[in-house]
């Protein structure tokens, strides 16, 4: 398949853009700054990345829209309010995650961000519970741009006034330049910040007035290290269609309704580890030193036991040390419990931390 | 204290008498970006020519610090161990990774000069 590219390929170039291959798009790593100081600034001021590679999805359709996607979405998509949204996901027969994702309520139906590597998937597995009495389009002429940081909402009010309004996890549409956007208050780094939905021919405007507001341009890099320290799972990583949502930790987001009623993919799982338990379950972990944990990292109990693997690790820049996340037999997953990480051989002390790592911002 | 030469995995080394000194280029820093931890080696230790002889870790990935040069290690230098960032502000001055009691020479005089390197790492673009 040909590499893609986000409509703002040439500008992150001329931005000094240093490009890796991602989920089948060629996209920024880092720029001139490099990612620890581009993580500062989107934490102290605010930065802008290019996430145009995301799904894009729109649904729209009668009535009978929402059983079809509550069968494979466990959110409470029948009081979902028209421009509120919810994080959710796609689950197999075992309740096994297929995507993580955002699924929002529009006028029409629904539109949901799917991540860039599993949207075609996504599609096929959606479109399966859907009928002629439903559309669908993933709309490909519509970039994403993410706002993220203290500095966002004061900066994005000036130039699309009422943004400001919103809550957290809510959006609606702007008029801006004679065109419709549409801004949703949400994002992926634990700050404050926006996710603005513009054309693939308005894009480069934006960014250019984000620029001579001094947002600077984040990479992957960064993205990676500011989710990881905000406790967010990245998908293909930290979840995988092995991995349903109890053992990663995030059953609050199947809705409260949905674990009582059931009626979606994998419940009957569900129900069972949620009455009992899952033998293994996601965590935070913080190395004791200054060593570095890695994907696949493996985890032993004090007494030498293996006990789990890491599923992402890094250097948190605002956290000033090492954090990961992994997956640990469920009975050393209580907070401060000493566990040893493998890392080239040797066994470096860790233990096991609170999530999120650094302390979420969110105007709700 | 000599001329620094190079290797092609991109170290320096200086040479006092028969004890070397090894470090990682201002090049690597630049292609490794900000780096977030390191590990060098015990003295005592005896390292191969082209052997993995410490760690060094950018917030994007690991990679091995090789010795260009053999011999028994004198002394890794702790400041960057608990300073890991200093190592992109100097690393061809104060923020050398170890030294080195060298056994032959031959293996330092067989290295690149500065010249040399810099025509290297333009023609070799990573």
């Amino acid at each position: 398949m040909e590499v893609q590219k986000t409509a703002l390929y040439n500008y992150h170039k001329n931005l000094g853009a240093k490009f890796v291959p991602f989920a089948g798009y060629e996209m920024p790593i880092q720029y001139k700054d490099g990612i620890v100081k581009e993580h500062i600034s989107t934490r102290t001021h605010a930065g802008f990345f290019d996430v145009s590679h995301m799904g894009q999805f729109f649904l729209e359709g009668d009535e009978t829209l929402i059983d079809s996607l509550e069968k494979i979405i466990p959110a409470d998509l029948k009081n979902l309010k028209i421009n509120h949204s919810k994080y959710s996901f796609l689950l197999n027969n075992e309740g096994g995650i297929i995507d993580d994702l955002i699924i929002t309520r529009t006028e029409k139906g629904f539109c949901i961000i799917l991540n860039a590597a599993c949207k075609e998937n996504d599609i096929k597995q959606i479109s399966q519970f859907l009928t002629k009495n439903h559309k669908y389009l993933l709309n490909n002429d519509l970039s994403l741009i993410a706002l993220q940081g203290p500095k966002s909402v004061e900066i994005l009010e000036k130039l699309i006034p009422g943004v400001a309004d919103l809550k957290f996890m809510t959006g609606n549409n702007f008029q801006h330049e004679s065109e419709n956007l549409y801004v949703t208050r949400s994002g992926y780094t634990g700050e404050d910040g926006f996710e603005i939905s513009i054309s693939n021919k308005k894009v480069e405007k934006l960014i250019d007035y984000l620029i001579s507001n001094k947002v600077n341009p984040i990479g992957l890099g960064a993205r990676d290290t500011l989710r990881l320290e905000a406790g967010l799972c990245l998908y293909g990583h930290d979840l995988n269609e092995k991995i349903n949502p109890i053992e990663a930790n995030l059953k609050w987001a199947i809705a409260k309704k949905r674990k009582e009623v059931g009626g979606f993919n994998g419940w009957e799982k569900i129900k069972n580890l949620l009455a009992n338990g899952s033998e293994k379950i996601r965590v935070g972990i913080k190395p004791n030193g200054k060593v570095i944990a890695r994907e696949n990292t493996k985890i032993f109990s004090s007494d030498n036991n293996e006990i789990g693997f890491v599923t992402s690790g890094t250097f948190g820049p605002s956290v000033n040390a090492p954090v990961a996340m992994g997956y640990i037999k469920s009975e050393y997953s209580e907070i401060g419990t000493s566990i040893q990480l493998e890392v080239r051989g040797k066994k470096y002390g860790g233990k096991i931390s609170e999530l999120p790592f650094y302390k979420k911002s969110y105007v709700k | 204290m000599s001329e620094k030469k190079f290797s092609k995995k991109h170290e320096w080394v200086s040479l006092d008498g028969d004890v070397a000194t090894v470090g990682i280029t201002k090049h690597a820093t630049e292609m490794l970006g900000d780096i977030v931890f390191v590990e060098v080696p015990d003295a005592g230790k005896a390292v191969e020519k082209e052997g993995q002889a410490a760690v060094v870790e950018s917030t994007k990935a690991a990679s091995d610090v090789y010795s260009p040069i053999s011999g028994e290690i004198t002394e890794g230098n702790k400041a960057i161990a608990d300073d890991p960032g200093s190592v992109n502000t100097d690393p061809e001055g104060a923020s050398w990774f170890f030294k080195l009691k060298i056994k032959d020479k031959g293996e330092y005089d067989s290295l690149m000069s500065k010249d040399e390197y810099d025509k290297f790492c333009k023609e070799n673009p990573s």
